[in-house]
């Protein structure tokens, strides 16, 4: 047997109050794509992190082709050959590729050379990219080359990639897939680190599965079905949302040709969208975040008014309602920013129920409230979505983000909404917990609500979407039924690759 | 290492805490410097905190409290709705003004006439003044985006200059020798805020225990009150909960105004008795501590209001018995604010000793 490249043998890292690693052992071989499994909190980071010589372990060893490996900072791990792509690009907008390229370099050349660098690898592995373009103009998927790019240059031989394709369209990802399995044959490791399982399933040839520090089990991915590493991830049995067939209602909200100005100067202007949304079905939106998910929650919702016809809820114009008149009507939101938009971190939950359900749950008479009914109403979210909490006195901030996504997200079906509009409903949040809310979501709309689930996660609304469109630069695709598409037709609707061409790989 | 670090929620106990411990300290502190110029600390911390109410001399200084409270209360309880929301009136002293030359303004105008309606008239005309005041700095935020702490803060200034220009020109008492200065309203019958003078008590007084109440319900059981509370920490989520941020800014600025001006109304018909240049002493500026003291909680500023009540009547007598220079207590009022920003941060933050980073 040959040794590993890369040989973890019982790493512990213990922070107050928290193990975060326990006796983590396993080995990553020679061009080996490894997948590292987890929830969130499982102790990923940790471990990354002490690969990279970003945390020093407590206890256990490391070894890199036989020798021991100890980096006391990331410039020693690079030095070592691991290289690591973060989730969150650290690059400057107003320089170009090759300036940014440059300034990671503790020696670097004189510019021309780097970008002649730049052009052959991105040439030898499929990676299109131009190091004269400045960084503010690039797509998040062109900006992850340039990390990746400026990581081949130091010809790693382990290379770290946290959470890569959260950013990147069907077709980008595919692009990515594309040059990691290139990099795997010429023998670069690559430990990949994700929580969408039937990428690590398409991509990757070991998976080692983490739980609350420890590691859990490890599997083949491509021959353990997505089902069971879940079950792995969580500990548990994990619940399918269950989607029952049912005909198309009626037309409850419909949007007249809805255009508005970007409410700010990062925003994204909505352009002529048309959508009819029927009772009783839910209605995904796909896109990559900032194509104007959040301008078209805050039209629906009511935060940014715009022309009265443009919106039209049971045939009545409400393009210019505020939002408590159209929670009024029935017309319900929940925003993706959970804390300081859905919910005011510092006031209490009881005070967050009163927040948006003060109109329809009848918590005030000529404008004063009732504490009793707004804790009674807040008790009851808590205990039907399985909020961990102490009581609705706490804080909103004193909860974990997925918590307080099921309060905020149980806020709203409480109300029994006619229509409901959600952004990133499961963002943050844990398996399954995440299944408990888009079973929630079926649930209403079986009741008969008009459900619109605005999502960058694919496998979560084909699981629970009747009908697909896609956002892209403030514009909205025409839906389509989502039973039968095709990434690659979900891929195009999404806007393509951005003008790119699928990487040419040398066989 | 002494590291501060950030508490899941606000703690209930030094909320209540923070206010008594900053009096302690600048007690503590007032006293090394009243040492520092040549007087017994001791002394004169008693002179100033607890003199005005337990010395032989008291029932003189007790009805003073009431009279130098009551402006300080009832303009830092118009003041506390806006901090809460996160809107910044600092020009309390001019809406204050103002509305004392409005007020006054009225009643003179009926001299010497006698009639039960001319004190309400006032009321409404110093409210008025007040919250037109207000009103200049709110509409220009409101449509243009300026800030309103630079021009509330700057039509004090202009406030100050239309004072003078009235005590020197319309309202100068046509009887007073060319003095500077109107008529005085607290020897007119009918426009005199006065109830009970020798026990301090004037509209005033009444009016400020009215705005405390008030203030209680709207902010702890009226859903203004809940929306500006929600404005002042998630303005995002303000706005999706249906809060129309510029009205409340303009309701904010005009409850500050009406409140400052009725307080200055208050003042020129009875404690000042007349619109003179100088009638104003800072009680516009003073409130803003008296506001924070009290946690921007009306029971609190209620508390506070004594109390700084009490440092100006204390620091009074410290400067007549004692020969302490007046800046001296205007220091100590400084630190009073100093030392309860200070010690705020506990209320968030939790100090605690961190091991030495790897």
């Amino acid at each position: 047997m040959t040794e590993p490249l890369l040989r973890l043998w019982g790493l512990t890292k213990a922070y107050p109050g928290v193990v975060a690693n326990k006796d983590v052992s396993f080995d990553i071989g020679r061009g080996e794509v490894h997948a590292l499994l987890g929830e969130n909190g499982a102790g990923k980071s940790t471990l990354v992190k002490t690969i990279y010589g970003l945390v020093k372990p407590d206890s256990g060893t490391m070894t890199l082709e036989g020798e021991p490996f100890q980096p006391a900072e990331p410039r020693a791990a690079r030095a070592a050959g691991v290289a690591m792509v973060f989730q969150h690009f650290s690059l400057f907008d107003a320089m170009n590729v090759a300036e940014n390229i440059a300034l990671g370099m503790e020696n670097p050349p004189p510019q021309a050379e780097i970008a002649a660098q730049v052009r052959q690898v991105s040439d030898q592995y499929g990676l299109p990219l131009d190091p004269d373009r400045i960084v503010g103009e690039l797509s998040a998927g062109e900006r992850q080359r340039v990390e990746i790019i400026r990581c081949l240059l130091q010809d790693p031989k382990l290379l770290i990639m946290d959470e890569p394709t959260s950013v990147l369209t069907p077709q980008e990802v595919a692009i990515l897939f594309e040059t990691l399995r290139k990099l795997s044959r010429e023998s670069t490791a690559i430990l990949y680190i994700s929580h969408k399982l039937e990428e690590i399933r398409a991509l990757c040839d070991n998976a080692t599965v983490l739980r609350l520090g420890q590691v859990v089990g490890t599997c083949d991915p491509r021959t353990t079905s997505a089902r069971d590493m879940a079950e792995l991830m969580v500990g548990s049995t994990l619940h399918v949302p269950h989607k029952e067939d049912k005909p198309a209602g009626e037309t409850v909200l419909a949007l007249k040709n809805l255009s508005a100005k970007a409410p700010h100067r990062f925003g994204t202007p909505l352009r002529d969208i048309v959508l009819e949304v029927r009772k009783g079905e839910v209605l995904g939106i796909g896109g990559v975040a900032g194509n104007g998910q959040d301008e078209l929650v805050a039209a629906l919702s009511g935060e940014m008014k715009t022309a009265k016809a443009m919106i039209h809820y049971k045939g009545q114009p409400i393009g210019n309602l505020a939002p408590n008149a159209r929670r009024k009507i029935g017309i319900l939101a929940a925003p993706e920013e959970r804390m300081g938009h859905a919910a005011a971190p510092d006031m209490s939950l009881t005070e967050n129920a009163i927040l948006t359900a003060m109109t329809r749950e009848k918590l005030t008479t000529n404008g004063f409230l009732h504490w009793a009914k707004a804790r009674k109403f807040a008790e009851g979210v808590i205990a039907a979505f399985d909020v961990r909490t102490p009581g609705p006195q706490n804080a909103a901030r004193s909860l974990s983000g997925g918590n307080l996504q099921k309060f905020v997200i149980g806020r709203e079906i409480m109300q029994a909404p006619e229509v409901l509009v959600v952004n990133q409903p499961t963002w943050g949040v844990d398996a399954s917990a995440a299944a408990a809310i888009r079973q929630a979501l079926l649930d209403l709309a079986a009741k008969g609500a008009a459900v619109i689930v605005i999502s960058q996660d694919l496998d979560e609304l084909m699981e629970i979407s009747d009908r697909f469109a896609a956002l892209n630069e403030g514009r909205l695709s025409a839906p389509r039924p989502a039973a039968g598409l095709t990434v690659e037709e979900i891929g195009l609707m999404l806007g393509g690759a951005h003008d790119m061409e699928v990487a040419h790989v040398d066989a | 290492m002494i590291k501060l670090e950030k508490r899941p929620q606000p703690s209930k106990r030094w909320t209540f805490a923070t206010p008594i411990v900053a009096v302690l300290l600048t007690m503590f502190f007032g006293g090394v410097l009243f040492a520092a110029l040549g007087q017994d600390p001791l002394v004169t911390i008693r002179t100033i905190f607890f003199d005005p109410l337990f010395s032989e001399f008291a029932w003189f200084y007790r009805p003073q409290l009431l009279i130098k409270g009551a402006p300080l209360v009832l303009i830092a309880i118009g003041l506390s709705f806006g901090f809460r929301a996160g809107i910044w009136n600092i020009g309390a002293e001019g809406q204050y003004i103002v509305g004392a030359i409005c007020g006054a303004a009225v009643g003179l105008a009926f001299y010497p006439m006698e009639s039960f309606i001319i004190l309400p008239l006032m009321v409404v005309a110093g409210a008025l003044g007040g919250l037109l005041w207000a009103m200049i700095p709110g509409l220009l935020r409101v449509k243009f985006g300026t800030n309103e702490i630079l021009v509330s803060l700057m039509l004090v200034y202009v406030a100050e200059q239309l004072l003078a220009s009235m005590a020197l020109g319309a309202l100068r008492n046509p009887e007073g020798m060319g003095f500077p200065g109107s008529r005085n309203l607290a020897q007119y019958p009918s426009a005199t805020s006065w109830i009970n003078q020798s026990a301090g008590m004037h509209w005033g007084v009444v009016t400020a225990l009215i705005a405390v109440i008030f203030a209680y319900i709207a902010l702890s059981r009226h859903i203004f009150g809940f929306n500006v509370r929600l404005s002042g920490q998630s303005p995002r989520a303000a706005r999706f909960a249906g809060v129309n941020p510029g009205r409340l800014i303009l309701i904010c600025m005009g409850i500050s105004g009406t409140l400052a001006g009725l307080a200055g109304l208050f003042e020129v018909a009875g404690p000042a008795g007349q619109v003179s240049i100088d009638f104003n002493v800072g009680y516009g500026f003073t409130a803003i501590i008296v506001a924070f003291l009290g946690r921007l909680h009306p029971v609190g500023i209620l508390l506070a209001g004594g109390l700084m009540a009490l440092t100006y009547i204390g620091g009074e007598i410290a400067q007549s018995n004692l020969g302490l220079p007046i800046a001296a207590i205007q220091i100590l009022q400084g630190m009073l604010l100093f030392f309860l920003l200070a010690v705020d941060v506990l209320t968030n933050y939790r100090i605690t000793l961190a091991r030495k980073a790897h």
